[in-house]
């Protein structure tokens, strides 16, 4: 090794040192990669619900990318009772309008933003749901009222196809 | 005697040594002097190195009859009870082998804190100990995964989120853990394999825990640094040998107790009905010995600052020889510490037991002040006790008290105050 141009080996240093991160995040990437959602499970991305049969005051549960849905038909009183919440009041404030398009429909996935438990309906103090493992409270609209979670249940992406059909995703 | 002597006897013997020294190896492990006051708490360490091979041995079997898929999972478990030759006896030790490793774990780790053997120059030992701690959680949840039943798919289920509270990347980090959006087949596919990975690793931290106990040697009870070998060591073999050995048999009777008369009761009744993504069970607990850092998690009501204080649990243990800041090792010798110190056994009791009860009324009240005072204890009593507390004179040998007559402190005081 001669001393003759040391800014030239320094040089070599960082640029094989640079090729090599390189060159290990290019082989590391994919064995990361292989653990997330894969094609097969995203093409499950919508699922068609027929909820002709649903009465007022009841809920359907279905599962959408292994995932709760529930659609619930909501009787006057719960919407009435939805609507007249103040947004003050809300942790996370969300309008009811912004939350059932249709106000009888309430369409919402099942899980507690909490830790991700299944909350239970008709239960709680504010009519709605009650998550059983941490006590998160939920009203008639699916908004987080009380309890640990931070956010009121997620609405996903959903429309009528029909009068009796929906299709979520 | 030192290693760098040994020779052995025979000439193949003698052959093979020069080529891979395994024959010094064991002769360092038969001749490693050992304090000679060393008590029944000390045998831990091999009681662990039991659990250990019991673990990997009846997993390994267990691994040639589960099926790794969410549609067959719970029957193949069923199948391994029914049906397969002694396979209720291999899953019944490997599902109570590990509740009796982590009990052995934390009475090894407690008469660590009792005893200061995480003191210089221990640390290293100790956060190695730490990481195969850790490990171990981690395995025993992802193995409990694995028979997919109700408390499998619901306990992966509120641990995957607890991810979710990192801020901005939380969802995506779930996500990559799950495989999907949901706790699913990839998610079980993937903790099958990293369960059964895991064990290796500890193996491998094990003899890094191991090596790094050789160099400086053993702790003892009363604390003291002590000359190798000398009047106050023994050699490891006979003595630690058949001292270690009696333990473990005694263990063994208290892992057979549950093994063969009550092999369900530290499980959950819940994991017995097969997983199913529509239906939380009532009462969600984790397997009893999380159940602390379980209570901490719940105590504080922000989702986010309650993973960090449970993951921060873990870590005040890690950095735990730089908080205390006191140069006598045993509790012995530390009359206030040994009062804080039994507190501190009371208070992790007292949040294992609410972390096993609803998170509500005066539960959560009794978890807060019990989570508060764990902190308190590790960051607050510790690092101030090293220079308030005044502590009792310790001996300048193990044979010092040995030959007084057991260990009597009121002849080493008066030692001292004659000197």
């Amino acid at each position: 090794m001669s001393d003759k141009n040391p800014k030239r080996r320094e040089f070599l240093f960082t640029a094989t040192y640079a090729i090599g991160v390189v060159g290990v995040g290019a082989v590391a990437w994919p064995l990361i990669d292989q653990m997330n959602p894969d094609a097969s499970v995203k093409a499950l991305a919508s699922t068609e619900v027929d909820v002709s049969s649903v009465e007022p005051g009841n809920t359907i549960t279905v599962l959408w990318r292994g995932k709760p849905v529930f659609i619930r038909r909501r009787t006057q009183d719960e919407i009435a009772e939805a609507k007249a919440v103040k947004m003050e009041e809300l942790k996370h404030p969300e309008k009811d309008e912004d939350r059932a398009k249709d106000p009888e429909w309430l369409v919402m996935l099942g899980i507690c933003t909490h830790l991700g438990c299944v909350p239970l309906n008709d239960k709680g103090d504010y009519n709605g749901w009650f998550c059983p493992c941490h006590g998160s409270h939920y009203d008639t609209s699916g908004r987080i009222r009380k309890g640990p979670a931070p956010t009121n249940m997620e609405v996903p992406k959903y429309e009528f196809v029909n009068a009796n059909t929906i299709i979520i995703g | 005697m030192s290693d760098h002597d040994y020779q052995p006897s025979s000439k193949l013997g003698k052959w093979f040594n020069d080529r891979l020294p395994l024959l010094t190896l064991s002769n360092h492990l038969k001749e490693y002097p050992t304090p000679k006051n060393l008590n029944y708490w000390w045998t831990f360490g091999g009681i662990l190195t039991f659990c250990l091979i019991t673990q990997i041995v009846t997993g390994l079997t267990l691994a040639m009859h589960y099926i790794a898929d969410s549609d067959l999972a719970f029957s193949s478990v069923e199948h391994i009870m029914r049906d397969v030759n002694y396979g209720w006896l291999i899953r019944y030790v490997h599902a109570n082998g590990a509740s009796m490793f982590f009990l052995a774990v934390y009475i090894h780790i407690f008469r660590s804190l009792y005893y200061g053997s995480y003191k210089s120059p221990r640390e290293v030992i100790w956060i190695i100990g730490m990481i195969i701690y850790f490990l171990m959680m981690a395995t025993a949840f992802m193995g409990y995964v694995l028979p997919w039943g109700q408390m499998s798919f619901w306990g992966a289920t509120v641990i995957t989120n607890l991810f979710s509270a990192i801020p901005f990347v939380g969802e995506g980090i779930v996500a990559w853990l799950w495989g999907g959006f949901a706790v699913d087949n990839p998610t079980l596919t993937r903790f099958y394999a990293l369960h059964y990975l895991l064990p290796f690793l500890i193996l491998g931290l094990v003899v890094l825990h191991i090596w790094a106990l050789h160099v400086p040697g053993n702790n003892n009870p009363i604390g003291i640094d002590i000359k190798k070998p000398s009047k106050d060591t023994v050699p490891f073999h006979p003595y630690i040998v058949i001292k270690d050995g009696f333990a473990l048999l005694m263990f063994m009777i208290v892992f057979a107790f549950f093994v063969f008369y009550s092999p369900n009761i530290l499980g959950h009744a819940d994991n017995y009905i097969e997983a199913n993504p529509m239906v939380t069970p009532a009462h969600i607990v984790p397997e009893w010995y999380l159940l602390p850092f379980y209570a901490i998690l719940r105590s504080v009501p922000d989702k986010l600052f309650g993973v960090i204080a449970m993951f921060a649990a873990i870590f005040v243990l890690v950095i735990l020889p730089w908080l205390d800041t006191s140069k006598i090792r045993s509790a012995v010798f530390r009359p206030l510490y040994k009062q804080f110190y039994w507190i501190l056994v009371i208070d992790v009791l007292i949040l294992g037991y609410v972390g096993a009860m609803p998170a509500e009324g005066i539960y959560l009240l009794v978890a807060r002040v019990a989570t508060a005072y764990y902190f308190i204890h590790f960051l607050i009593v510790l690092p101030i006790l090293g220079y308030k507390e005044k502590t009792i004179p310790v001996p300048l040998s193990i044979t010092e008290p040995v030959l007084g007559g057991s260990p009597n402190l009121g002849i080493i005081k008066n030692k001292e105050s004659l000197n």
